[in-house]
């Protein structure tokens, strides 16, 4: 296993746009620790996608389970994945290993269900709310040549909970 | 004489203030670092992060014709900074009630006593003239941890504003 060099912007490859995986091999396997292993390296790393190390397949994992108090579906490897539906909009504060130093708010659907292959080639579909919703959109913004720079918005909008009154 | 300078200007809010400042300050040679720019009470406001070789007469010099054009106040003065230095909050408190003395003061004097370091601060005053409400948002790290500044948003609540504190749980992926 090895932690990978992670891609900085403005390095232009991070815009590249991800192929989907074919192969699912001991080389697939072995890049997915190598994956696994740098982003728990990073700090506070909850996630990462293939093209954040320059390997531009559709590879994406997301583990939020080490933060408090919050719904999860452990670690996800997601190969290939696809949104299949998105619920409710909320601002939040998110930064990115390709992007050191810098925290911006940005709007992500609330809710999402999603359908990626395992690292066997499995078929699987999840369901995702709030902070890990959150983490697996970001991510799969990645693999699309997207960072949540170019999804910015105002960090003076409205941040406001909208909470439900009781009376 | 490298060093970094934090340009203060305030002037009646007018188009051209941000594009003919730097404008002047690029042809300076000077580079330009982080920034806080807002209108305020119908005046626009400059904080700037301004890096150069040139001493602060030089720059001042360098800004006049816009300056006397627009009629802008400036100031320049040396300052101890380095880029890349963000902290990155842990929580939000927003602030809101019906405009008196002293909710500034006492909010922030009691956040400071639970050991909240303020990293960002914008408020407003809205509503009319006959009732004004004051809006805060606070952006800030507790060094003490939260419980502490949970207990001190008690306190202020008790005190008739209102408060809500929330974790600003940034996600780093």
């Amino acid at each position: 296993m090895a932690i990978l060099d992670i891609l900085k912007y403005p390095d232009e490859a991070l815009k590249q746009v991800s192929e989907p995986v074919e192969l699912f091999d001991e080389q697939l396997q072995n890049f997915l620790l190598d994956l696994e292993e740098t982003m728990r390296a990073g700090p506070g790393g909850v996630g990462i996608a293939a093209p954040q190390v320059g390997y531009f397949k559709r590879i994406a994992i997301v583990d939020v389970s080490s933060k408090p108090k919050i719904k999860h579906n452990g670690c996800m490897i997601l190969i290939n994945p696809e949104i299949k539906t998105w619920e409710g909009m909320k601002i939040g504060r998110e930064g990115c290993m390709s992007v050191p130093d810098y925290t911006g708010n940005v709007i992500r659907a609330e809710k999402i269900t999603l359908q990626a292959c395992n690292a066997q080639g499995e078929l699987i579909d999840y369901e995702c709310t709030g902070y890990e919703a959150r983490a697996v959109q970001h991510e799969l913004d990645h693999l699309d040549g997207l960072l949540f720079l170019d999804r910015l918005v105002s960090r003076r909008t409205d941040l406001f909970k909208r909470k439900v009154y009781k009376k | 004489m490298n060093e970094w300078k934090m340009l203060t200007l305030v002037g009646q809010d007018q188009p051209g203030i941000v594009a003919r400042i730097t404008t002047a300050l690029y042809e300076a040679g000077a580079q330009l670092g982080e920034a806080s720019m807002m209108r305020l009470g119908g005046n626009f406001t400059i904080m700037l992060m301004v890096k150069s070789e040139q001493s602060i007469e030089a720059l001042t010099q360098c800004l006049t014709p816009v300056v006397q054009d627009m009629n802008l106040t400036i100031s320049f003065q040396s300052i101890e900074a380095s880029l890349h230095q963000h902290e990155i909050p842990d929580s939000i408190i927003t602030v809101y009630g019906a405009d008196r003395p002293g909710i500034v003061a006492k909010t922030t004097t009691a956040l400071l006593e639970a050991g909240y370091n303020i990293t960002d601060l914008d408020s407003d005053v809205a509503g009319s003239e006959a009732e004004p409400i004051y809006i805060m948002q606070i952006e800030g790290i507790a060094t003490k941890g939260m419980a502490a500044v949970e207990k001190a948003v008690e306190q202020i609540k008790a005190d008739g504003v209102n408060v809500d504190l929330a974790p600003l749980d940034v996600m780093i992926g």
